[in-house]
């Protein structure tokens, strides 16, 4: 059979931003996606709640950084929240939607039609990082919007007062709470990397979640250990709350840059590794 | 392309081959589909069909082997073929929380080579095709198997395909449904496109398919044209009568080897396979006769596919492994 024997041989080939419509579709008609994000809408109300109905006044320092703060301006309820949800709740979430990525499809059969489509099994891996990616950014904007909705029902709002003392206008500050959100869903974008990975290994989501909240976990729990001092600065969850430094004035960017760095980092060896397990893996899902 | 066609094949393997730690599911395999055939892909449950199958669509790597479809090597040229293939692989499988048309659509989607244009009506045409288009706003939660099946092949027809590949198409239908699938098998045979159907129910596939081949233990027994295969059973003659040992003496003497099962027995016959043996139905009836034999029953049973698969494949539970 010589090439000229190819009868349908398509030149074009769309980019795949019809699949990755397709494929944000299949995560926003799904109730879990609602619940999750709900859960993640919920820990700013929680809150807010919580410091309103306490009379008990907090020492400068006392609980979450900013804690004290709240009460005098409800635009610290979304940067308190986010310091409460990095360490556990948003990587939960994450993981569920990560290790769903293929090991979901596989596990309900849907894989082995979207690779006779043909879905190409690149094309496949990159659609379902830009969909995880999308949902860790839809999280961390719900959590601070939430936040800031919250705040402004329950607390006073006005010009915020930072770290280092300086005094920012109240547009600023939301800006700053957007930065902040984007800090966040960067630093969760190489633990979504290592989701992928793990999603490729196994046709059962439920063990690639669990196994991807076992590595955040053991990643927070290096990363308190003096003893590895050495390897913090690249552990994945070294930068979580590096965020912090996004509220100085003038904006320490430093953090921002080697939080940027190491998840780009984790982003190109674990999607290395889920490119070369899952274009040589056998479906047998 | 039509003189071309008839000699080619749509579907060629050579010593294909596939090792799951050190079972072989499949063993060595040449199988050869004629394009415009519909071929029937025959063989117990775990003989290695679908593992056969998921290696002709590039889901799993052979372990030696070579495969090409539609004339080209796979899986190196999976890109320019599967376009061209439809495949319902293992049953039916579906987002339940989506309906049947957004499955389709996703489905469509993902095909990296369908035109995004044209994506809404080629599904509803696929969901008309198979009967499906009041179901077709319904979440798959809600669909029943019959029509899971049916939104399976729906996504093999999305394109005009050169060759489907169905595997056990009919699969949990009921007789109504198996018709309606049988029928549509048939009308896509007619014009032309190749038809690559697995089973392990033999009435299937001998209502369809113009050739076949059989599985069993990963190994393929046998290959061919339908009727070529029937013919390789065995005549058989069946008497009737309540002097089962006398008949059966009679018939040893014959130089014929008689199969007395349990069955039989209580049927009161004796079965005997006329092997080479140039002997007339009649002359076996006057023996038994002159042996005061009560014959109340005499026939010379052509050969039966069905009689050929268990020969080839073990009989119930003793299926090979």
């Amino acid at each position: 059979m010589s090439s000229s024997n190819n009868p349908v041989a398509k030149i074009k080939r769309p980019l795949g931003l019809s699949l990755l419509a397709t494929e944000l579709s299949v995560m926003f008609r799904r109730r879990r996606t609602y619940a999750m994000l709900g859960a993640v809408a919920l820990i700013p109300i929680f809150l807010a709640i919580a410091v309103r109905l306490s009379s008990q006044v907090l020492a400068p320092g006392e609980g979450p950084p900013f804690l004290d703060r709240v009460t005098q301006n409800g635009l610290f309820v979304g940067f308190t929240a986010m310091i409460v949800g990095i360490p556990l709740f948003l990587p939960l979430t994450i993981a569920v939607v990560s290790g769903d990525t293929i090991a979901g499809e596989a596990g309900q059969g849907t894989l082995r039609y979207l690779l006779t489509a043909p879905v190409g099994r690149a094309r496949l891996l990159l659609v379902k990082f830009a969909g995880a990616a999308t949902f860790v950014f839809a999280a961390t904007l719900t959590l601070m919007i939430s936040g800031a909705l919250i705040g402004a029902a329950l607390f006073p709002v006005g010009p915020v007062t930072l770290l280092s003392g300086d005094v920012i206008s109240v547009p600023e500050s939301l800006l700053r709470a957007l930065l902040v959100a984007a800090y966040v869903s960067i630093s969760l974008l190489g633990l979504s990397a290592v989701g992928l990975f793990i999603s490729t290994l196994t046709d059962v989501p439920v063990g690639a979640m669990a196994a991807i909240v076992t590595v955040s976990t053991v990643s927070q729990i290096l990363d308190i250990l003096p003893q590895l001092s050495v390897i913090h600065p690249w552990l994945l969850s070294h930068n979580w709350l590096g965020f912090v430094s996004l509220l100085r004035q003038p904006m320490d960017l430093s953090s921002f840059g080697a939080n940027v760095l190491v998840q780009l980092g984790y982003i190109a060896v674990f999607g290395s590794l889920a490119y070369s397990r899952f274009t040589t893996k056998d479906i047998l899902s | 392309m039509s003189e071309l066609a008839q000699d080619s094949l749509a579907i060629e393997t050579r010593s294909l081959t596939k090792q799951f730690g050190s079972h072989k599911a499949v063993n060595s395999i040449d199988l050869a589909v004629p394009t415009g055939s519909v071929f029937g892909f025959l063989g117990p449950n775990g003989s290695g069909k679908t593992t056969t199958i998921r290696m002709l669509l590039g889901l799993i790597s052979a372990t030696s082997g070579e495969v090409r479809v539609l004339g080209q090597t796979m899986p190196q040229n999976l890109n320019s073929v599967l376009p061209k293939v439809g495949a319902l692989v293992e049953g039916p499988a579906f987002y339940g929380y989506l309906s049947g048309e957004a499955n389709l659509i996703r489905l469509d989607s993902a095909d990296q080579f369908a035109s995004s244009k044209d994506r809404i009506e080629r599904v509803r045409a696929a969901l008309e095709r198979v009967g499906l288009s009041h179901a077709a706003k319904k979440k798959v939660h809600a669909y029943s198997l019959g029509m899971k099946q049916r939104l399976g092949i729906a996504n093999a027809l999305l394109q005009p395909r050169d060759l489907l590949i169905l595997d056990e198409p009919t699969n949990g239908l009921d007789p109504q449904g198996t018709r309606e699938v049988r029928n549509l098998v048939r009308s896509l045979a007619s014009t032309g496109t190749t038809i690559f159907v697995s089973s392990h129910l033999l009435a299937e596939i001998e209502q369809l398919c113009s050739h076949v081949a059989v599985m069993s233990a990963g190994q393929i027994v046998a290959q061919g044209k339908i009727e070529d295969l029937r013919k390789e059973g065995e005549t058989r003659i069946r008497v009737s009568t309540p002097d089962l040992d006398a008949a059966s003496a009679v018939l040893v003497a014959l130089g014929l080897e008689p199969i007395t099962t349990m069955d039989a027995q209580l049927r009161q016959e004796v079965v005997a396979p006329l092997h080479d043996s140039k002997l007339e139905g009649d002359k076996i009836v006057a023996a038994l006769v002159k042996a005061k034999v009560r014959v109340s029953g005499f026939a010379v049973e052509e050969p039966s596919l069905e009689d050929r698969f268990v020969s080839l494949t073990g009989e119930g539970f003793d299926v090979v492994q």
